[in-house]
């Protein structure tokens, strides 16, 4: 479309300064998922094929003609799709009401949104169970081991990453053209539908993507909520390499966990590159300037009611429900109500339960995630900033593509596989004498592969989304390309890296499944004493227990209270 | 499409000025946290076990690495004792538990997790034999009598700690509906205890697995399916953890639950005693009782194999064998040892638990797992 000097000053021959540069963008996160993620999976999935050093593909058949398989992956398949779906039509309005719309209270209520996303899912097992269970207050319902409430509490974790996905982007999201389509008479509902909805189409698909990998893979609450009768390709990958050390039908399952995330990032990828080019955010300001909630009076949007009516459904609904009984039991003592649990948290429990304070980890859990968040913010920036140029060059852009998707597997690949293949793979990884296996880094390096993909999905659809004329423009005035960087994409990027740097730190306080392949008994983070305190009997342990999930959620909330701050402050005003 | 360009409103220098400072606190806040990374605030600074020592192996100083359970807890005062006693640093690591650490292990045989395991026990303990992930010792400090826990005649294990699964009863529940308490296993499928029982599963939880061991040694071979049908026809619960059935469907004091009876250890009780009270609202029912007995082992291949018996004879000395109850919730396999007095009062071991032979369990646990499934979830 624009061809002009700039372009030919974009593509023209590349500085030796811009190869290297770039093969560094390039290589330091590959060698990041190779060393951390393709070696270890690749190791253990190997190992399952290979039988007395001959390649046996024999389990493929084994594990097909079982009726068992294919009852998993369809009940897998169901319960990630339901779940994705829910939580894409139940976040759409909390992303419209949370980001585009002013009220009081609404920083409190984004940071809220986001506790269930890293609170431990057997504490929060337990929180749906105490609720659904025939003798709870929403025992009349039925749920109690049923899908429905399998699918409940995937939205209930997931919802929040279709919030801040899609309303990050919303909030930038040029709002003129609504504006037009409803000045020419389009009803709100059509405007929205026809020109915003397709517009919000690239970070919706990247919000789905995510919370499907994150539904498809998920393992605590379906074991606690679902028990063996809703088993998914996750849980039967955790029994057999676990209990059963059948690596062979570990590594087929694995494989068709493979082809099904590979599967959704091509289709999520191929639906994103048809849309991206149609929209453009604005420069340097934000393009949206958020208005108050109109709710009532002759400003009256119908929008904004609809927004708050289902947002406060969910959010008192689904969210709160949970997060207040895990707060009022935790406020329960064997002495009656008080603080008695929080003050033990200064202790290592009664008997002698744990062998740290409950204070202890969560420090060691911060200054862990502190660790896990530098690494996972620089590999995703450069693996998003790589990602979002668009070369010419049909193999370069399609290269391009693989390393996008690539980077989103390991939210698809079962943790249990990543754990054992660390266990098998990083002793002399590469043939280097070194046992990284018991490296104290390792667990912030593992908690960070997990970030990495969310920390891309934030940071990639407003870098896809700058117009690529201001790059053209900057060019034609004399930027070099490293300006072009500095003036350009990074003032627009670094709004969206607050709020990556906020889910990155959260997902490392709330990371328990690699973790907990790593962990060291006498220094464990906060997951790991909560998932302790809660495995042994006594009121004294399991109140501890929930006053340490407390904990931990407030310190999500705070962390990505001080993200939006963060956030605030540079979209802030002209 | 140029006019996106072209009409936006507001001075250009006012943007690029307000955009600039942007980047600029942005990046403040980003360096800010990769400097707190690099100095005090991270976990690489906090690692207090020397760096150098991977390859100090020698006798006596050096490092010993403990592949564990994630149940593992002794008091802090007992492991600086032992690291004071013999100059070795005690490392501890816990990749996983019960059936997964052995199965972990086997995987990792040729370069071993570390040097001496802790945790093994007797539902895998064969396995962990016939893989050879095992270098027999035999610690003269084992106790007097516990060489009835020994798996094979060339002590490749030493028995720690016993632990006894057994149900576990609400009194108050009971008392309050006037019904007698269940004592056998065969009360459990009368009528009048229908709903009443929650278990959890063999294949994802170690009591679970416990549990079916114990019918299997009271029904037989013949026997324990057609036990397990008459439970499930009498409303059988089956949750996949311990904490799931004890705090959401158990009827006790620290649960919310309606069922009265589950499934837990001989050591529960205590812990749910008030503070100075005199009865226990909660008991275990010792005729359901299985046997799970915690084995030590030097692992094949270690690096300190001489560090690593020092710490299976550690784990055997009085202090550490005093201290096992309070920090494992597990009795100490040394008989001598006197028990903390809540135990003696309110969690009596039970006289004949059942047991297998390990090398019995080890060939036929997958198949009876399977079963299982069949027969109570299929």
């Amino acid at each position: 479309m624009v061809t002009l000097p700039a372009q030919l000053a974009r593509h023209g021959r590349p500085s030796p300064a811009r190869w290297v540069g770039w093969g560094l963008a390039v290589g330091v996160p590959l060698a990041f998922l190779g060393l951390f993620f393709v070696l270890p999976v690749g190791t253990l999935v190997l190992r399952g094929f290979v039988t007395s050093g001959v390649v046996d593909l024999s389990g493929f058949a084994e594990v097909f003609s079982r009726p068992h398989t294919w009852r998993i992956v369809g009940l897998t398949l169901g319960q990630a799709t339901v779940g994705t779906a829910l939580a894409v039509v139940l976040g759409v309005p909390g992303a419209y009401l949370l980001y585009c719309r002013e009220f009081r209270g609404r920083d409190a209520l984004r940071a809220f949104v986001v506790v269930p996303f890293v609170l431990p899912t057997v504490v929060v097992g337990v929180a749906f169970r105490s609720l659904l269970a025939p003798s709870g207050p929403l025992g009349f319902l039925g749920w109690d081991g049923t899908f429905a409430a399998v699918v409940c509490a995937l939205v209930f974790f997931n919802y929040s990453v279709v919030v801040r996905t899609v309303g990050g982007f919303w909030a930038h999201l040029d709002p003129r053209a609504e504006q037009a389509a409803r000045s020419l008479g389009a009803s709100p509902w059509r405007a929205f539908v026809a020109v915003t909805l397709p517009a919000l189409a690239p970070a919706i698909l990247s919000a789905a993507s995510i919370v499907f990998l994150f539904c498809a893979t998920a393992f605590g609450v379906v074991m606690v909520l679902g028990g063996m009768r809703y088993g998914t390709v996750e849980t039967e990958i955790w029994l057999q390499t676990t209990q059963f050390l059948n690596l062979r039908a570990a590594a087929v399952l694995s494989v068709v966990q493979l082809v099904v995330v590979g599967a959704v990032l091509a289709l999520a990828g191929r639906a994103r590159s048809l849309r991206e080019r149609a929209l453009q955010l604005g420069a340097g300001r934000p393009a949206r300037r958020s208005a108050r909630l109109a709710l009532r009076g002759p400003g009256r949007r119908s929008g904004d009611v609809v927004a708050v009516a289902i947002t406060a459904a969910v959010v008192v609904g689904l969210l709160a429900l949970p997060l207040v009984s895990i707060l009022v039991r935790s406020l329960r003592t064997p002495t009656g109500w008080g603080l008695g649990n929080y003050v033990n948290l200064g202790t290592t429990g009664g008997a002698n339960t744990l062998t740290v304070t409950v204070w202890e980890a969560a420090l060691t859990s911060l200054r862990i995630a502190v660790d896990a968040t530098t690494l996972a913010v620089v590999v995703g920036s450069l693996v998003a900033l790589v990602v979002s140029r668009r070369p010419r060059a049909p193999r370069a852009r399609r290269a391009i593509r693989l390393l996008d998707a690539l980077f989103m597997l390991p939210l698809g690949v079962s943790a249990v596989t990543v754990g054992f293949g660390f266990l098998i793979a990083l002793h002399r990884p590469l043939g280097l004498d070194l046992d990284l296996r018991g490296s104290p880094l390792l667990i912030p390096v593992a908690q960070a592969v997990v970030a990495v993909p969310l920390v891309v999905r934030t940071v990639l659809p407003v870098l896809r989304a700058i117009d690529t004329r201001l790059h053209d423009a900057a060019a034609v005035l004399g930027a070099s390309p490293r300006q072009v960087l500095a003036l350009v994409d990074w003032p627009m990027t670094a709004r969206s890296l607050g709020l990556a740097v906020g889910l990155a730190f959260a997902v490392s306080l709330g990371e328990f499944g690699a973790t907990s392949f790593l962990a060291r008994p006498d220094r464990p983070t906060l997951p790991v004493v909560i998932f302790r305190l809660i495995g042994r009997p006594g009121q004294q342990n399991f109140g501890m227990a929930l006053a340490a999930s407390v904990i931990l959620a407030l310190m999500t909330a705070a962390v990505m209270t001080l993200a939006e701050r963060l956030r605030a402050g540079t979209g802030g005003e002209l | 499409m140029a006019r996106t360009l072209a009409h936006r409103p507001g001075h250009p220098g006012t943007r690029i000025t307000a955009a600039r400072s942007t980047a600029a606190r942005t990046t403040a806040a980003l360096v800010t946290v990769a400097v707190a990374a690099l100095t005090g605030c991270s976990a690489i600074g906090t690692d207090n076990t020397p760096k150098a020592d991977a390859s100090a192996s020698s006798s006596g100083g050096g490092k010993v690495v403990l592949v564990t359970h994630d149940s593992f807890a002794l008091s802090k005062d007992l492991i600086a004792q032992f690291e004071k006693d013999t100059g070795l640093t005690l490392e501890q690591r816990a990749p996983g538990d019960g059936g997964e650490l052995v199965n972990q292990l086997i995987l990792t045989k040729d370069a071993p997790l570390g040097d001496v395991v802790f945790g093994i026990d007797n539902t895998f303990a064969s396995r962990a034999i016939d893989e050879g992930v095992l270098e027999p010792y035999a610690s003269p400090a084992l106790p007097a009598g516990a060489d009835t826990y020994a798996v094979d005649g060339k002590s490749s294990l030493t028995p720690v700690d016993v632990g006894d699964v057994c149900l576990n009863v609400d009194h108050e529940w009971f008392a309050e509906k006037g019904l007698a308490e269940p004592t056998s296993f065969e009360d459990l499928a009368a009528p009048a205890y229908k709903d009443l029982l929650v278990v959890t599963n063999p294949a994802t939880s170690s009591p679970g697995l416990a549990f079916l061991l114990a019918t299997i040694a009271k029904f037989g071979e013949d026997g324990w399916k057609d036990y397990w049908t008459s439970l499930r026809a009498n409303g059988l619960k089956v949750d996949a953890g311990w904490e799931d059935a004890y705090y959401s469907d158990f009827s006790g004091p620290s649960s919310e639950g309606d069922r009265p009876i589950v499934l837990s250890y001989a050591s529960s009780p205590p812990y749910e005693v008030p503070d100075g009270g005199t009865t226990a609202p909660t008991g275990a029912l010792l005729d359901t009782c299985f046997r799970q007995v915690e084995y030590a082992g030097v692992l094949a291949g270690a690096k300190n194999p001489e560090g690593a018996r020092k710490v299976v004879d550690w784990l055997l000395s009085h202090d550490v064998q005093a201290d096992i109850p309070e920090s494992m919730y597990v009795y100490p396999v040394d008989a001598s040892v006197a028990l903390p007095a809540s135990w003696t009062t309110f969690a009596p071991q039970p006289a004949h638990p059942a047991t297998l032979d390990p090398a019995v369990i080890t060939k036929n646990r997958d198949a009876w797992i399977q079963q299982w499934t069949d027969v109570v979830i299929g």
